[in-house]
């Protein structure tokens, strides 16, 4: 077979690859040059304004009250909402996967339609259910007998606000990546597991989440980048309160660059964001390596 | 008949799970069609006492908020019809074909999944502001245009089309574009129908970057309208929860119709939000 003298791979790979190049790896590189320099409101007007400041961003960071509290607070979404959201869905998945269910499909679409759903459309609609006095929430809570809260108007509050809402929205999505990963069990260990006479919960231990393990893996991954992003709900909900109690660190990052034209310093706090989802990305790699595969993956790439 | 005790009790579980899950979108749709106040009225109201779809027409009227649905359509529209063709072709060439580095690229774009949004919007900014396109449909189709998963997903379909496929074809005469357009993208059509119905949603439903982009509320798209009309109507709860349905009926529509294709994309391909 002859092949052209140009191989024709490169023009069906340049226009993606350029626009990948441009308009994502340079930025991402700038960005660590920018975070190196004071760039704001003035350099904006003219470059001439800008200076360089070296590691001076991330001084300045590290000493920030603000930049404190965003990350403490997005840690906590991270680490609570990121468990509940896994529990919540591997519960759904394994529910929806009993032999005994019918309607499953009717079901899983249910569950998976707030994942679709924009969220800014739907943070809307919980700003109303989390109201004090017209809320639907605090309705549900007030016929068990427990007193209106102030969802998202006590700073003790907002944050639990902001997961359930979360948790809610996304579940759906790691359901369905829980229900693949079911699905490739082989029965047979099942069969050998019922002929030991082990019951339905030892079944679960000993079985389905040992399986389970590189599916997590990949769920606890992308859950992890995509929740550290946190920006929408409170910028939308809460605007980052009460008491800065929701501020996150991609909020900041928004305030700091795009309304305070401090873009240097948002770089930086992008950076520190990127350095923390790297740092445990690689983590969860590393657990996972150590993890018992037994089984093909349903899915792959994003977690190699 | 000792199953039935256990199928019960989980089709109740799952019952109630269905119905606090879709509570709140019926609740927002029950409410867009309230008379004004009605929803915050003393009584927690389920129901309009009358339908009315007056706040629907003030959305389209008074507020504008259909210069902003043909901007997010126009947009959706726009990003998915030019990334699917581009990370098709790259998707293709990936999987098909054998040239210097490809392995290399290949396993740096991955990595590079793990890579937020965020970093790259500072200089995305300054750049797009030199090209004159903040505030411009360009400034959002642009970084739309190509994507990672986009290619990655291709990719790993395209893998499974038989060489001897392709070469049967060269050695007919066709063009490389002409196999590419006539014979591979036709192969690939479910996994194009996926990516078209991912990239179509995640358009319509990101918000971060028209947010920073477009300034002018005749460009915005309906997420950053919404954001926008929630900080001067927040009183107007049947108002807000009408723009909600505008806002999220489209996606719901074609997830509906497309479901298929979506759920089997992210149980084969893994997804990346």
């Amino acid at each position: 077979m002859t092949r052209p003298r140009i191989n024709p791979a490169y023009g069906f790979l340049a226009p993606a690859l350029a626009v990948i190049a441009v308009f994502f790896f340079v930025p991402v590189v700038a960005s660590v040059l920018l975070s190196i320099t004071d760039f704001d409101i003035y350099a904006v007007a003219s470059l001439a304004n800008l200076r360089f400041v070296g590691y001076g961003n991330y001084a300045h960071l590290l000493r920030d009250p603000l930049f404190w509290v965003a990350l403490k607070n997005t840690a906590y979404f991270v680490f609570v909402a990121g468990p509940l959201s896994i529990a919540v869905s591997l519960t759904a998945a394994v529910l929806l996967s009993a032999k005994l269910v019918r309607f499953k499909a009717a079901f899983r679409t249910i569950f998976f339609l707030p994942v679709i759903t924009t969220l800014v459309a739907v943070a809307v609609v919980w700003r109303y259910l989390y109201h004090l006095r017209f809320g639907l929430l605090n309705y549900g809570l007030s016929l068990v007998g427990i007193g209106p809260i102030d969802w998202l108007g006590d700073p003790a509050w907002a944050m639990p606000a902001i997961i359930l809402l979360t948790v809610w929205k996304n579940f759906g999505f790691n359901m369905v990546i829980f229900i693949a990963g079911l699905q490739s069990i082989p029965d047979r260990l099942y069969e050998a597991a019922s002929l030991d006479g082990a019951s339905t919960l030892r079944q679960f231990w000993h079985v389905t989440l040992p399986m389970l393990a590189p599916t997590f893996a990949f769920v606890a991954i992308i859950t992890l980048i995509g929740y550290f992003q946190l920006f929408a709900e409170p910028y939308v909900m809460t605007q980052g309160g009460p008491g800065q109690s929701t501020l996150s660190v991609a909020l900041l990052m928004y305030q700091e660059g795009f309304r305070w034209w401090n873009m240097g310093y948002a770089a930086a706090v992008a950076f520190v964001l990127f350095a923390i989802i790297l740092a445990l990305t690689l983590v969860s790699l590393r657990l996972r390596a150590g993890a018992p595969v037994g089984t093909a993956e349903p899915q792959r790439g994003l977690a190699r | 008949m000792k199953r039935v005790g256990p199928a019960v009790v989980l089709h109740l579980v799952l019952a109630v799970a269905a119905g606090v899950t879709l509570l709140p979108l019926l609740w927002m749709l029950s409410a867009s069609l309230m008379p004004a106040g009605e929803a915050t009225a003393f009584g927690h109201r389920l129901f309009p006492s009358t339908v009315t779809f007056e706040h629907y027409r003030a959305l389209f009227t008074r507020l504008n908020l259909a210069r902003d649905a043909a901007n997010s359509a126009l947009l959706a529209a726009a990003v998915t019809l030019i990334s699917l063709v581009l990370n098709s072709m790259a998707g293709y060439a990936f999987a098909k074909f054998r040239f210097a580095g490809r392995d290399r690229i290949f396993r740096i774009l991955l990595a590079a999944l793990v890579i937020p949004g965020q970093v790259a919007m500072l200089p995305l900014f300054l750049m797009l502001r030199e090209l004159g396109c903040i505030n411009t449909y360009w400034g959002v189709i642009i970084p739309g245009m190509a994507s990672i998963f986009g290619i990655f997903l291709i990719r790993q379909y395209a893998l499974s089309i038989p060489d001897s496929l392709l070469d049967a074809a060269r050695i007919d005469g066709a063009g490389e574009f002409r196999i590419y357009w006539s014979l591979v993208l036709p192969v690939c059509k479910p996994i194009l129908v996926t990516l078209a119905i991912f990239t179509f949603m995640g358009t319509w439903n990101d918000f971060l970057w028209p947010l920073i982009v477009l300034t002018d509320s005749d460009m915005y798209t309906l997420p950053v309208a919404l954001a926008n009309l929630v900080g001067e109507h927040v009183q107007d709860t049947e108002l807000m929860m009408a723009g909600s349905v505008l806002t999220v009926l489209p996606v719901v529509i074609v997830f509906m119709a497309l479901q298929r294709y979506y759920i089997e994309g992210i149980m084969s391909g893994g997804v990346k939000e």
